[in-house]
């Protein structure tokens, strides 16, 4: 255990001075800002207004900006690091592959997590001293679906990068995932339905199995029942599961397919060559 | 101490290790040579448990891949390559000693040692260290640990001659309690240093001998030579050796490791042309 708390705090120290945490840092605390600053708290659009219209705008960009990150700068990183060397020399040094591979996770998922959770936080926090009305609710549960989000790339990032021998390789691969995932969202889903008219409950499944569209459905099922702004399968899936069900499914599926991908990943890593 | 048995390792279709058979007891000092590609590194990975491989490995009875931590826990390793870490020196000493259960304040005296102001660095990421101190620190770290077996890459190819001898020094204190393996691509360069040479080629042994080991590690060797005219060149490199000059600059002496003669004699043999006169002799000799 101590190794691996070890590990973890290693990551951290290398992730707060890496390129890549300054930039996402920025661009999430950016967002925020950049929110606040077009007065969107004041705005009204679809029903939503004060600040869950903030977070709902908040977590529809962090649902765009975060796979991506994550899968770029993960595979980057891990894959980088084996190119150049520092697998070589770290696992040279007496530490078990467990504790490496789970510790490496468990500090990348911290330094994805915090800084979108800080800066939604540093929202509430404004909104606090503004006097606007905070739903509580929403914030808790984009919470919990911002953990899942980070959890589910995470661990495809980690698998990618057990899989791929070379950075090029890795990066190709996150990219060629996260454009698959974007292909089979609601409405791209709808097209191909009516193009290549494949039965419904086929295109119900790809939308249940695609962690984006699982988020995308569950963070606007808590405002807009009526899903004027989302497809159909989405208006199906929740009529089928219900709001509540549902919300506790796309919570708990993409965790549960990020700690099985990272599981995998961690089972060829031990397996294979290291460095 | 360490024991290879038909170790066969392949890359695709590249067979890097083809059936290598060895055997290395402890308290032996062994130099791993050969030219790029002869598989010296792909052995030391397997040592360290890094490669799946055909054939068995095992070091003091167990295997460095299924026992890791419990093997790697006796290994002090020098890379050729320093990693390109950014954590803060002080916070990769800290790291290195807490997860090989050693005192930071050890890491620490021997960077010391080897002229590394650990106290000056402390904040300083890795990545941004000249070759030298990466190298020093490195080296510190490896020798840092009660590591019963010392794996080395080249590790003083970046050291200049005073943390060369420094360097040599710390590896004589360890003479007794350590098996060294040194892997270089030339002889001349850890020929000094050990008593046993295996060369690989192709991935297999071509040549496992035994050498004479006469040279003291923390041995000196007190030197004065003669030049025909003072050489800004001759002068530049002799400085780097420590060495002082007369008024004249045709006068020189100082101090050479013992382990180092050869490296010494490769530098100096570029002015064999204006070399009037080299006498050198053992510290304590008559």
């Amino acid at each position: 255990m101590k190794q691996m708390w070890l590990t973890a705090k290693l990551d951290i120290v290398e992730s707060l001075r890496a390129r890549w945490f300054a930039i996402y840092t920025g661009v999430f605390g950016g967002l925020v800002a950049l929110l606040f600053l077009f007065g969107l708290t004041e705005s009204r659009v679809l029903g939503f207004i004060g600040l869950s219209r903030l977070l709902v705008t908040y977590i529809q960009l962090t649902m765009a900006i975060l796979p991506i990150f994550v899968l770029i700068t993960t595979v980057r990183s891990v894959a980088g690091d084996r190119e150049a060397g520092v697998f070589e020399y770290l696992l040279s040094l007496p530490v078990s592959l467990s504790a490496w591979y789970w510790g490496k996770l468990i500090g990348r998922y911290l330094m994805i997590f915090l800084p979108v959770f800080l800066a939604m936080t540093a929202a509430v926090i404004i909104a606090v001293l503004r006097a606007i009305e905070v739903p509580w609710g929403m914030f808790a549960y984009y919470t919990a679906l911002i953990a899942a989000l980070s959890a589910c790339f995470l661990g495809i990032a980690m698998l990618i990068s057990a899989i791929a021998r070379s950075t090029d390789v890795a990066q190709g691969a996150a990219f060629m995932t996260w454009l698959v995932l974007l292909l089979f969202l609601d409405l791209i889903l709808l097209g191909v339905m009516i193009q290549g008219r494949i039965a419904a409950e086929t295109a119900i499944a790809i939308a249940l199995a695609n962690p984006l569209q699982v988020f995308r459905t569950a963070a606007l099922s808590l405002f807009d029942p009526q899903l004027i702004v989302l497809g159909p399968a989405a208006y199906l899936i929740l009529d089928t599961f219900g709001t509540r069900p549902y919300q506790m499914f796309a919570l708990f599926y993409p965790t549960l397919l990020g700690v099985g991908c990272a599981s995998l990943g961690y089972w060829l890593f031990k397996r294979g060559d290291l460095p | 101490m360490i024991r290879c048995q038909n170790l066969v390792k392949t890359f695709r279709r590249a067979r890097v290790l083809d059936g290598v058979d060895l055997t290395i007891e402890g308290g032996e000092r062994v130099a791993l040579i050969g030219s790029n590609g002869a598989g010296k590194t792909t052995l030391i990975r397997c040592l360290l448990g890094e490669y799946a491989h055909e054939g068995q490995i095992t070091i003091d009875g167990l295997s460095p891949r299924q026992a890791r931590a419990e093997v790697l826990g006796r290994i002090g390793f020098v890379p050729q390559l320093p990693p390109p870490l950014k954590m803060p020196v002080g916070q990769l000493i800290e790291f290195a000693a807490a997860i090989s259960n050693a005192e930071a304040e050890t890491i620490t005296h021997l960077a010391r040692r080897l002229g590394l102001d650990v106290d000056a660095l402390a904040a300083r990421p890795f990545n941004r260290l000249s070759g030298g101190m990466k190298q020093k620190l490195l080296i510190a770290i490896a020798l840092g640990r009660e590591a019963r077996l010392l794996i080395m890459d080249e590790p003083a190819a970046n050291l200049d001659p005073a943390a060369r001898r420094i360097f040599f020094d710390l590896l004589a204190e360890r003479l007794q309690t350590a098996t060294m393996l040194i892997s270089s691509h030339r002889l001349d360069e850890v020929a000094p240093l050990v008593n046993r040479v295996i060369e690989l080629d192709m991935g297999k042994i071509v040549l496992d001998d035994k050498v004479a080991d006469d040279v003291s590690l923390s041995g000196r060797m007190r030197c004065h030579l003669v030049v025909r005219r003072a050489e800004p060149a001759l002068a530049k490199a002799l400085a780097a050796w420590h060495f002082s000059a007369d008024d004249t600059g045709t006068r020189w002496q100082g101090e050479v490791a013992g382990a180092d003669r050869l490296r010494f004699l490769g530098t100096i043999s570029r002015y064999v042309a204006i070399i009037k006169a080299l006498d050198w002799r053992e510290e304590g000799e008559a």
